[in-house]
């Protein structure tokens, strides 16, 4: 009986079609365009201005404030401009604009492939290093790792969670990353251990993942600690409180955290670019991007720089397809739609999905018939027909009371709906209205 | 008369008499006292309880102007002027200066100015498509055509216009409330003080970004050159943001300012054909 | 790329469910039981489907076009479902003009005065159904013996059903072991070979269908459930008690409408509660009440009453039986 979160769920079509494919690295294009906000948090400070030379790893923008992540220059070459630039959805924001001269690297970056196991940093040192190095949640959430590295006073954490759930469909970053980099992986999770204090890890891998799952435990076996564990295929099974619930079975409370019940989850991936920024000095500049579509030519997972723009990568996949509807920044249930080709590839960017307009179009709205299957669907038990019908009469007050605000946007309700209502729209309204409401303390 | 109808009628009195008592002894033990003054002012509004005033209800606006020395702050767009005088009449106190004001839609990117770049295809709520993403075209200020102020209209003054996808705001209907403005979520509807004969000008954009981009998401963008604030006598143009503005209070719609926009962001309406014709014609009469 | 992208909130894709589908879903579901009742009741069966459905598909047509002025919709199957729900309540030689009454209330006023699909507080067809019985209660009351393929529409013989001859049996005062000889046997009604309407015969064809629809995941099992598991509990109490006035369980379950109204009616999901807590809650006091009224009352069946009166209590239950929300609350220190 495989681990699994009891209630809620859907099973969207998995369209893995990249997972037998190897990470192939791109090469580096000619101009790169790095925003200053590809975190959770404040964005960051530019720390070098137009005409300067930078190197690959050097420091580019600090973070500002409590929240906030470091950036370093993915390429080498000179900083044409400090503008603003376009992200996927069109949204202006600052960012740095480099010209790409040359292959020049940092010093002190192991740009060796040996495996490095012994960690010889202490916990504070790894903490540290992990917000020195830019590493921020690479699921897609892009929280700073080093926060949650840092438990609060009066909290404790037992056993450390790392998320290889990759419950998108179309996703296969993280896969391709455990089945090709799982020593390194591996050892990011014991540097995590170490940094937490814990002596547990469970790694959480969907059983649609049978090579990773095998591979990683074989490997874990020479691991202290650390167990891997599949898990039913349902989405969002990656979800941090679902996957905590199916592996745990803790229930982090609503609006509250995972280390509020003893546990700290950290995606695969960024416990690669932990083993890379800890035992290579390496900082955040690259990341996997899974490239598919049942119409690419060369669909794949591939290792790009940040600030790439998405066309070069696009390129690279065989361009876009002539029957191309929809460009997705993610993956299809949570994702974002693209509507600027021109946008840079970003630290939270796991995958580009291309959809053949033939099936890129919403249902047709028709009335709510009350058949509850939103509820039944629902991860978090909350009932999406009555806080869209509460949304859209402006009744803010109730749809508080109603937690609203616990919805995490994973749309499976409006997955199911049968009358193809848009439901996740106007809670995602309803969400932010409510926030800002309450903010301004008239709720 | 048989008995059961005789005992039916006899209890049936008995309990209408014993509740009427219990009733009269509670209104008059619970009694609030109200001034008597506010049901006279709350029958003088409309009774739209559109909240133009500021109050949830013309219910509470009533309350507050009877409960207040002044009109300082209270007034009822919607009864207007008028309204306001009767009220002032009954309460005996100087009736309030008005300024009656319409509203006007910022924005004149209709798809004929403003190419769409992609296609929107979810809920069509205004909010839903601001908070999501630039919009159908690549001006990130323009209206974005599905209703919200539509929708928050209670007097049915707004109507989406089938051919621009802009907004069409009548000006016998608007009774200047405010429910459109705060519900546009890119803040593209103002109230301007309203003039003779429903004319207005204004700069019809809202559009921050400078000159190039501005221009090249839409035809008729206010591109910020500042040749309208140059020509204006009246010191009534201010560019802000590369965005112009008119102050309605000291324009004095000479019109100038429209013929000089290269872009034609500035838009007079309700005026007759523009001078050159005049001109013409006294050119003729001296050769 | 010639054409532009198209941009809409996540997600961006859909499952395969739709309106139509679960409707015609339950129009499959009930096909066995249709066939059945042709079987037993001949071409009646198929006339009184056939003006139901017509009708109710007809009125909700023309309220859509020319007094809602709103886009038709009857393609979406739930007019379909209605007018099947509601011939199946009927009496197989009911006259033309009964049913179309039958088939306006039902459409017109239970469900378009509320403002259409979705909207309406109580069940249309048995809105249609009550509203008939009252009016019209010799048509309503008479119901034909099955005789078979051959019968005619309006010729067919009538008797009473099992739980009329119960109630009156009950009420001249006879024994349970008196009437027991001419109730049908458990097997006669769980193979249809009974008086009544079309949808309550064949007990078998009826469970046919509810499998069908668990499988295709249309309806949940825990309003038939606890529809058929209280009227089991209610009736198996009183019969232990008194086994002389009462009859027994399994005969409760298997006469009168409970097997059509537990799996048919009563999970109609407009009117049925949203969250499986409250279901189970609905369903009892479905069971209660009809086995009240069946014992109690003047009429010999009551599932009909019972779900409309429960419909009654379901947005309340919605409003305040919520589901266990996920991770439980902490009071922020």
């Amino acid at each position: 009986m495989l681990k699994t979160f009891p209630t809620g769920g859907v099973h969207p079509p998995e369209n893995k079609l990249t997972a037998g494919i190897p990470i192939e690295y791109l090469p580096v294009p000619e101009k790169v365009v790095i925003p200053m906000s590809q975190h959770i948090g404040a964005p960051a400070n530019p720390l070098v201005a137009k005409g300067d030379n930078v190197k690959i790893g050097q420091l580019i923008a600090e973070g500002k404030g409590f929240v906030s992540a470091n950036i370093h220059s993915p390429v080498s070459g000179k900083v044409s401009k400090i503008d603003t630039a376009a992200d996927s959805s069109g949204l202006k924001q600052p960012a740095v604009f480099i010209d790409v001269e040359g292959d020049e690297w940092v010093e002190g970056i192991d740009r060796g492939k040996e495996l490095v196991m012994d960690i010889k940093l202490s916990s504070e040192e790894i903490i540290k290093k992990c917000f020195e190095s830019g590493i921020v949640g690479m699921g897609g959430a892009t929280f700073p790792s080093h926060i949650k590295l840092n438990i609060p006073s009066g909290k404790k954490c037992d056993v450390l969670i790392i998320n290889g759930v990759e419950c998108e469909p179309y996703l296969t970053s993280d896969h391709r990353l455990m089945l090709e980099k799982g020593e390194e992986i591996l050892v990011g999770v014991s540097i995590l251990m170490k940094a937490l204090k814990v002596e547990k890890a469970m790694i959480g891998i969907e059983n649609n993942k049978p090579d990773a799952i095998s591979h990683l435990t074989t490997l874990a076996a020479s691991f202290a600690g650390i167990s891997v564990h599949p898990l039913k295929v349902k989405y969002p099974q990656g979800a941090e409180k679902q996957l905590v619930k199916a592996l745990v079975k803790r229930e982090v409370p609503s609006g509250r955290l995972p280390i509020d019940v003893g546990t700290v989850v950290h995606n695969a991936g960024t416990a690669f670019a932990v083993y890379e920024a800890v035992q290579k000095n390496k900082p955040l500049i690259e990341r996997v991007v899974t490239v598919s579509g049942k119409s690419l030519q060369k669909p794949g997972n591939y290792m790009v720089r940040i600030g790439t723009p998405l066309s070069w990568l696009l390129e690279a996949a065989g361009g876009i397809p002539a029957d191309t509807g929809k460009i997705i920044n993610g993956g299809p249930m949570m994702g974002k739609a693209v509507s600027n080709t021109d946008a840079p590839v970003v630290k939270g960017m796991s995958g580009i999905i291309l959809i053949p307009a033939s099936e890129a179009f919403r249902e047709v709205i028709s009335p709510c018939i009350r058949c509850a299957k939103c509820v039944s669907v629902c991860p978090l038990h909350l009932e999406p027909y009555l806080l869209m019908t509460l949304t859209e009469k402006g009744m803010f007050e109730r749809a508080e009371a109603e937690k609203i605000t616990d919805c995490m946007e994973c749309g499976s309700c409006s997955y199911t709906c049968p009358a193809g209502r848009p439901l996740l729209d106007y809670i995602r309204l309803g969400k932010s209205t409510v926030i800002r409401l309450a903010r301004q303390k008239v709720l | 008369m048989s008995s059961t109808i005789l005992t039916t009628i006899i209890c049936l009195s008995l309990l209408a008499f014993l509740s009427a008592v219990i009733l009269y002894f509670v209104a008059q033990k619970f009694k609030v006292y109200e001034d008597p003054r506010i049901d006279e002012v709350q029958a003088l509004l409309p009774a739209a309880n559109c909240g133009g005033c500021g109050f949830a209800g013309c219910r509470n606006l009533a309350e507050a102007i009877v409960n207040s020395d002044s009109f300082e702050g209270l007034n009822c767009p919607v009864g207007g002027a008028a309204v306001m005088e009767e009220i002032a009449t009954i309460l005996g106190r100087t009736a309030p200066v008005s300024d009656p004001k319409v509203a006007v839609l910022k924005c004149k990117g209709s798809p004929e100015h403003r190419p769409r770049t992609s296609v929107y295809d979810g809920a069509a709520d205004c909010r839903i498509v601001n908070s999501l993403y630039i919009g159908e075209t690549d001006c990130s200020y323009g209206c974005l055509g599905y209703g919200d102020c539509v929708k928050a209209c209670t007097f049915d003054a707004i109507h989406i216009d089938a051919l621009t996808g802009l907004p069409l705001i009548s000006d016998e209907k608007c009774t200047s409330c405010g429910a459109c403005v705060r519900a546009c979520p890119r803040n593209l509807i103002e109230l301007r003080k309203k003039a003779k004969k429903d004319r207005k000008i204004y700069v019809a954009c809202s559009n921050c970004d400078k000159g190039g981009p501005a221009r090249k998401a839409c035809r008729v963008a206010c591109i910020g050159c500042g040749k309208c604030q140059k020509v204006c006598s009246f010191d009534a143009i201010s560019i802000v943001n590369n965005l112009a503005y008119i102050d309605a209070a000291k324009c004095t719609f000479c019109r100038k300012c429209v013929g000089e926009c290269p872009t034609n962001a500035i838009i007079e309406i309700n005026f007759p054909p523009a001078k050159p014709k005049a001109k013409s014609e006294a050119e003729a009469v001296q050769a | 790329m010639t054409n532009m992208l198209k941009v809409s909130p996540s997600p961006h894709i859909h499952g395969k469910e739709s309106t139509r589908k679960l409707m015609l879903n339950v129009v499959i579901a009930l096909i066995p039981a249709l066939i059945v009742s042709v079987f037993y009741y001949g071409i009646g069966a198929i006339i009184v489907t056939a003006v139901s459905v017509l009708s109710c598909l007809l009125f909700e047509f023309l309220i859509q076009k020319y007094v809602l002025r709103k886009p038709i919709s009857i393609t979406d199957g739930s007019a379909l479902v209605t007018g099947i729900l509601l011939a199946f309540n009927l009496p197989s030689n009911i006259p033309v003009h009964i049913i179309v009454i039958g088939s306006f209330v039902a459409i017109v006023i239970a469900k378009m005065t509320f403002g259409g699909l979705g909207n309406n507080p109580f069940n249309p067809a048995l809105v249609g159904r009550v509203f008939m019985l009252i009016s019209f209660p010799v048509h309503m009351t008479t119901w034909p013996v099955p005789k078979g393929l051959g019968t005619g529409y309006l010729d067919a013989v009538t008797g009473a059903t099992p739980l009329a001859i119960l109630k009156g049996g009950l009420a001249r005062g006879q024994s349970m072991s008196e009437i027991v000889g001419q109730l049908p046997t458990p097997a006669q009604m769980f193979l249809g070979n009974i008086g009544g309407s079309m949808g309550e015969v064949a007990a078998i064809a009826l469970l046919i269908g509810f499998v069908w629809l668990l499988y295709k995941k249309v309806i949940t099992w825990h309003i038939p459930v606890s529809v058929i598991g209280s009227i089991a509990i209610f009736t198996g109490i009183l019969w232990l008690v008194n086994p002389e006035k009462n009859a027994d369980p399994l005969f409760h379950i298997l006469a009168g409408g409970v097997l059509l109204g537990a799996i048919y009616m009563a999970t109609d999901y407009v009117t049925s509660p949203m969250v499986p807590k409250a279901m189970l809650l609905y369903g009892c006091g479905i069971g209660i009440i009809t086995v009240v009224i069946r014992v109690y009352g003047a009429y010999p069946e009551g599932v009909s009453f019972a779900i409309l009166i429960m419909n009654a209590f379901v947005p309340l239950m919605n409003a305040y039986i919520k589901p266990k929300r996920f991770g439980k609350e902490v009071k922020h220190g």
